[in-house]
């Protein structure tokens, strides 16, 4: 290949003098299925897309989601989404930014949801994941707590438990945690 | 005179390869003293890694009669860096590792010249990469190949019947190893699949369920992962973890080894502690030296044309038994990293707005809906509203000024696309080249494909 280096040589310093437009890099692979998903996102009239550092960067941006039914209706719960330059091949980092009394987001807001972790897969995408953390406020659950004490409550007494969510949302004490006010 | 003697009985075993003729050799062969002369003083290569596969790779390159490489690491040497990264002694440890590597190699081999760059592949310009023939890739991350990937594909460029300009082409050459089992690969971007048309024969990551971890841990390595991804968020509100600092390290260890006890689960160690958080798979020095080597000879071969090339990657498993096999995988043509895009030539005046529309008609797309990026820039996005207003005003611009008023450029566009009255969302790459541009004339090989 040595013959093509320097013809490439050549044309380069051709180039050059002509128009020095230098190359720049081009958006990674991840950032353009990134666009594509948040080009054909369908979100419920419960869910809201914000961009924090503006149009072009897709890459960092909040989900906050207002739950229309179920224990937290009312409540309204930001989540920030990180999405990593090799997505989808590796799912968003997700974090629940509004403390929240849930069996399945812990206080300082990790998620359990399987599609954000072990059963995340490239054909997956940013809508699956606002309908799959949509659905963890319409039906908590608790076979998978991250919120030990909030699942037991759930299991154990339903009644108690839409009680400690309603002063969780409307910001007081539940237990020795304080939440502030989310409705 | 003696120091002739001795540069030739240095080259015989090269010029028994460059200077004959021969049956398998590759495309463009032309062998003599003038190849030899520039494979050692013309030919400039870069070794990306300076790890394990990177310090076998620029002895096996200087000793192939490469005297012009450069090595680029961000790392600094460790203890544990020792046992298979043999350019390195016990009182390199904290220094970094290409500026070491290139001085021990310049040491050992006379006439060899190794520039080492210490600092992190992204903080180059591209056009650093352009100065390369070829690049030699010895990394251990999904993220960094994916980026030098982009680079390569970058210089590509395509002629109008979509065939790719050979003189654009970089060559890369990649290993990689994980225990027993490695890979080496040829990339030379528009011929062979790019790192991004086969980024699915990576396997997923592993990773563990948060609430197994938070409730039912079973191995050692969920009690690690719990003290790295939730008990270090709930003890150091706001503080991010580092994996490369060691009391980081040390207490998630400790916290670990909390965990296990209460749980009353064997095996955390500080090693699988840093082995779990960094993701470390244990490195054998053998399968270093067998990939590095294949990658290196692939390297002399792609440059000389001495011999026909691996085609296109090769897979080595020494784990049980001895397996080893080539294959010889097929580019995606739709490939938005490394594949052509479709040509659009458009006058200077079309708006934003205009040329949606004409997607919708283009034999090729009949794509509805378009969305429209440029470089990192949203020109258009038909969803979320928030970004349609944000974006909205754009329509009525000419795309020419909005892509910054370069002749060609790529943009990609996403939106649905029809097909047998069948309708599929996609994602594609377009060649936008314009005419009709006053006082400037085509100038075929200017910017980016």
């Amino acid at each position: 290949m040595i013959k093509l280096f320097k013809v490439k040589e050549k044309q380069r310093e051709i180039a050059a003098n002509a128009n020095g437009v230098p190359p720049v890099k081009k958006q990674s692979a991840g950032e353009l299925r990134l666009q594509k998903d948040i080009s054909e996102l369908n979100l419920p009239k419960t869910c809201n897309i914000s961009f924090p550092n503006g149009k072009d960067d897709l890459m960092n941006f909040e989900v906050t989601i207002h739950p229309d039914e179920g224990y937290y209706l009312g409540g309204t719960f930001l989540f920030s989404f990180q999405v990593s330059p090799v997505y989808p091949h590796e799912p968003p980092k997700v974090k629940c930014k509004t403390k929240v009394y849930h069996p399945n987001i812990d206080l300082e807001g990790n998620v359990c949801l399987n599609i954000l972790r072990e059963d995340w897969k490239p054909v997956l995408n940013i809508n699956t994941i606002i309908y799959g953390l949509f659905h963890l406020f319409t039906q908590p659950n608790h076979e998978d707590p991250l919120n030990h004490d909030a699942a037991a409550v759930l299991r154990d007494n339903p009644k108690m438990f839409e009680f400690n969510v309603r002063r969780a949302m409307a910001g007081g004490y539940v237990g020795q945690t304080y939440f502030t006010r989310c409705m | 005179m003696a120091g002739s003697v001795v540069q030739s009985s240095r080259s015989r075993d090269l010029d028994k390869l460059l200077l004959r003729p021969g049956n398998l050799i590759g495309a463009n062969f032309e062998p003599g003293s003038q190849l030899r002369d520039d494979l050692q003083q013309y030919v400039k290569v870069l070794v990306i890694g300076a790890g394990g596969l990177g310090c076998e790779l620029l002895k096996d390159l200087a000793l192939s009669g490469f005297r012009n490489l450069e090595v680029i690491d961000m790392d600094r040497i460790e203890v544990t860096n020792l046992n298979r990264q043999f350019l390195f002694r016990l009182e390199d440890v904290g220094k970094p590792k290409a500026e070491v590597a290139a001085k021990r190699v310049m040491e050992r081999v006379s006439g060899v010249n190794i520039l080492p760059h210490f600092c992190r592949i992204e903080d180059k310009e591209i056009e650093f990469y352009n100065d390369f023939h070829i690049i030699a890739l010895g990394l251990d991350s999904i993220e960094a190949r994916s980026y030098i990937n982009s680079v390569a594909c970058s210089f590509l460029e395509y002629d109008s019947d979509d065939n790719p300009l050979e003189e654009t082409i970089k060559p890369m050459v990649d290993g990689g190893t994980e225990g027993f089992k490695g890979h080496a690969r040829v990339i030379l971007p528009g011929v062979t699949p790019c790192f991004e048309c086969t980024i699915w024969l990576f396997p997923p990551q592993v990773k563990f369920p948060l609430c197994t971890l938070a409730e039912t841990p079973r191995t050692a390595a969920h009690c690690i992962e719990y003290a790295h991804l939730i008990k270090w968020d709930e003890v150091h509100s706001g503080k991010s973890f580092d994996p490369d600092d060691s009391e980081h390290m040390k207490w998630v260890y400790s916290e670990a080894l909390k965990r296990a006890e209460l749980f009353g689960i064997p095996g955390v160690t500080y090693s699988l502690t840093q082995g779990v958080v960094k993701n470390i798979i244990p490195a054998i020095a053998s399968t270093n030296a067998i990939i590095s080597a294949a990658c290196a000879l692939e390297t002399l071969k792609i440059v000389s044309g001495c011999s026909k090339t691996l085609s296109n990657y090769l897979t080595y498993n020494g784990a049980e038994g001895l397996h080893t096999k080539v294959t010889e995988f097929v580019k995606d043509k739709d490939c938005l990293v490394c594949g052509p895009g479709v040509l659009i030539e458009l006058d200077s005046s079309i708006t934003l707005q205009k040329f949606i529309d004409l997607l919708e008609d283009h034999p090729k797309l009949l794509l509805s809906k378009a969305s429209v990026t440029h470089r990192g820039k949203n020109l258009y996005m038909q969803a979320p509203p928030v970004l349609e207003e944000m974006t909205r005003s754009n329509l009525g611009v000419p795309l020419f000024d909005l892509m910054g008023k370069v002749l060609k450029d790529v943009v990609h566009v996403t939106g649905v696309a029809s097909k047998n009255d069948k309708k599929t969302s996609c994602l594609r790459k377009l060649r936008v080249a314009f005419k009709g541009v006053d006082g400037v004339t085509d100038m075929d090989t200017a910017s980016g494909a």
